[in-house]
């Protein structure tokens, strides 16, 4: 598509065709271009490629667990209950996705309207997220269908997941509305924008409540296994802080992972105005990160002084413990830092990418790796491992298409 | 008539309020230190792991009484014992197990040591309140059951549960459970009778009875054997106390007893954060929307300005 604009292709930015005619639903979806130029784009992209390759083995494989249940994909071991579709598929992607409710709080609590280019881009992350947390989940149940049943039919409403079910269900429609003026402008209908817009700052405080909660809510699960989760990545009274923490930094990285790779594959898309406050932005978000940085590198640092646990340091767990802190929270923290100063965003962005991975490893240590660390470790089962990189590449296509269409890095023009 | 003046008012307000604090936290202090021990009349089973044999037929009993697929190897094949799963560790409850016997070769000890595994019914079940959906319940009898027709398939239970009971029936794609001892419930606890391996057991390892009866006949036979039995009757306080309680004359430790459980349920672990929450649905809202008339009180002053 990039090399298509710079022949002269100019993709859909309002309701109205060049001849002044308007565009129908069916060519929007096409992204203006005709249907064959469509599926010939679509073909000529090497990614695309990759894609297929993923769901020619994926797919069936993710068909298989519906009819061979868990036990065909997963150990189906008794002593790891929770696997990679867990481990990877919500404690991972849903501090990933925190970048939601960062950027409406930034923009339409804080009023910093200078990051008006970026906050759909955060909110559609933080959206996509957790729909594809929910769909990991909706993988990982014994009983997918009965999914609605912590809401409606049979109530625990002492248990933590209870928090993190109805907290992820109000804030995903909350996230919903958030998006609706760029699908109302994409699709024709101002009042829905118009609605939104007066009820926004609501929609931003419960933003905030509810993420503070459930971000917080799914560090306090493993609360429920003090023994079971090595004493470095456990912590009884800040497991919930360290993991709502640790989001604001994760979510700010995301957001800054996927401005960084929408500019450099998705160029074609992207308007002068995201564009040219890319960089500015990028460091912008690079402050706010650096002081989420910092305040978790203190609070994990409090955290072993509350418990005691300094002598775990010295050992292989230690060691290992080490490491995620110094690359994945040291290290971001010192580039973030520099390039701030030095007005790098680069630098900013490498930093991202360091963040994105040390968050990552984190929630997979406190998830998996370290959890029975006193019985032995497992290693996940290849169709697991499959069915992971089907759905997340099924996140990707989604991710993609509606950043194709929708007005997300680009303003839409509207009708004078 | 006496006039009120600051000073008194103050004194007399400080010792109110100081009464108030002082009533206030005692009463906290009540309910901080107060754990459900349990309900009075709950059962349980007293085991005495010097007396086992490790012939199995508890297994049997189990097997038979809740209705379970036959296993590989027969009941009287003591070669099961020497089946390591993963990470080296002795054989644990399964779908199709929901009691199994360990060997235990203690150094020292003339002959192996039994120890019989199942779930051990805590007072304060892990299992109950991690579910979201009620799936579980400690019944007044002492048992702790569990609903299979609500259960999602979370496995949060599998997670909390300190002593690795609950098993999941993974291969079922339509209707996997959750598998795991329910003290023979529906069919004999419910009636007063006791669960089906404790009737079967030859040696008469097992005593059925009330819970509290069982810890004063513990102690008992400690006190009257302390040089052959530990000073511990495993279950009286671990994790705030548990049905089935345990006797050995091996370091429960060295027999495969996680004895850093502590005395607290596991739920105490967790209060701190359910406290927090409603704190969090109160106190944002104002918190932030304050934040925000204070961010964008430029853009009100001069739109004040405008105005006059």
């Amino acid at each position: 598509m990039n090399s298509l604009k710079s022949q002269g292709f100019a993709p859909v930015v309002s309701d109205l065709k060049k001849d002044g005619s308007t565009w129908t639903v069916k060519e929007k979806i096409m992204l203006g271009l005709s249907p064959k130029e469509y599926w010939a784009v679509q073909l000529r992209n090497p990614f695309n490629w990759l894609l297929w390759a993923i769901y020619a083995i994926g797919l069936p494989i993710l068909v298989g667990r519906f009819i061979f249940g868990l036990g065909w994909v997963t150990h189906s071991s008794y002593d790891y209950p929770w696997g990679l579709f867990l481990g990877w598929g919500l404690f991972v992607m849903v501090p990933l996705s925190a970048s939601g409710f960062m950027m409406g709080t930034t923009v339409e609590l804080f009023g910093r309207k200078d990051f008006k280019p970026i906050e759909r881009l955060g909110l559609l992350n933080g959206l996509l997220g957790y729909t594809f947390a929910v769909m990991f989940l909706q993988v990982d149940l014994g009983q997918p269908w009965r999914l609605i049943y912590p809401m409606f039919v049979s109530l625990g409403p002492a248990a933590v997941l209870f928090l993190v079910a109805w907290h992820v269900a109000t804030y995903l429609s909350c996230q919903v509305a958030e998006l609706v003026p760029a699908f109302s402008e994409w699709m024709g209908f101002p009042k829905a924008k118009k609605f939104i817009k007066s009820i926004v700052l609501g929609l931003t405080v419960a933003g905030i409540i509810l993420s503070t909660l459930h971000q917080g809510a799914l560090g306090a699960l493993f609360t429920y296994a003090p023994g079971k989760v090595h004493p470095l990545w456990y912590s009884s009274p800040f497991q919930w802080l360290h993991f709502f923490v640790s989001a604001v930094f994760a979510g700010l990285s995301m957001l800054i992972v996927v401005s960084t790779l929408t500019k450099w594959f998705m160029r074609w898309r992207c308007d002068e105005n995201y564009l040219n406050n890319l960089s500015k932005l990028t460091l912008g978000l690079a402050k706010g990160a650096s002081l989420a940085l910092i305040t978790y590198l203190v609070i994990k640092i409090i955290g072993i002084a509350h418990d005691n646990n300094w002598a775990y340091l010295l050992t292989g767990w230690g060691a290992w413990f080490m490491f995620e802190m110094v690359v994945g929270v040291i290290l971001p923290l010192i580039f973030y830092t520099m390039a701030v100063r030095n007005s790098n965003a680069s630098l900013a962005r490498f930093a991202a990418f360091m963040a994105v991975f040390g968050l990552a490893l984190n929630r997979l240590n406190t998830a998996l790796i370290s959890f029975n660390w006193q019985l032995y470790q497992e290693l996940p089962h290849w169709r697991e491992v499959v069915i992971v990189v089907t759905v997340y590449a099924t996140y990707i296509v989604v991710y993609r298409a509606v950043l194709a269409r929708m007005p997300i890095l680009y303003t839409w023009k509207e009708k004078k | 008539m006496k006039k009120l003046n600051r000073r008194s008012f103050l004194k007399g307000g400080l010792a109110g309020g100081a009464a108030i604090a002082a009533v206030g936290t005692s009463k906290q202090a009540v309910a901080g230190t107060h754990n459900f021990g349990g309900y009075p009349d709950s059962m349980g089973v007293l085991v005495d792991l010097t007396k086992c044999v490790g012939c199995r037929t508890c297994e049997a009993a189990c097997n038979k009484e809740q209705a379970l697929p036959t296993p590989d190897k027969p009941f009287d094949d003591p070669s099961v014992f020497e089946e390591r799963r993963e990470g080296g560790l002795p054989r644990r409850t399964t779908e199709k197990a929901y009691t199994v016997v360990q060997k235990y070769d203690v150094p020292g000890r003339e002959h192996p040591l039994f120890r019989k595994v199942q779930c051990n019914h805590c007072n304060e079940p892990a299992c109950l309140t991690s579910c979201f959906v009620n799936a579980y319940k400690k019944t007044p009898e002492g048992a702790v059951i569990y609903d299979k027709t609500v259960c999602v398939g979370c496995r949060t239970c599998m997670i909390a549960c300190p002593f690795y009971i609950p098993a999941y029936s993974y291969s079922s794609a339509i209707n996997p459970v959750v598998k795991k001892c329910i003290m023979c419930y529906d069919t004999r606890l419910k009636f007063g009778r006791p669960p089906a391996c404790v009737e079967a057991c030859p040696q008469e390892v097992m005593t059925f009875g009330k819970r509290k009866d069982l810890l004063k006949l513990a102690h008992q036979r400690i006190s009257e054997k302390p040089d052959k039995y530990v000073d511990q009757v495993y279950g009286e306080n671990e994790v705030g106390g548990t049905a089935w309680l345990y006797m050995s004359d091996v370091p429960f430790d060295k027999i495969g007893y996680d004895n850093h459980l502590g005395t607290q349920p596991i739920i105490s672990y967790v209060k701190e954060f359910l406290a927090m929450v409603p704190m969090v649905l109160t106190i944002w809202p104002a918190l932030f929307t304050g934040f925000h008339l204070l961010s964008n009180r430029k853009d009100a002053l001069k739109n004040d300005d405008n105005k006059s």
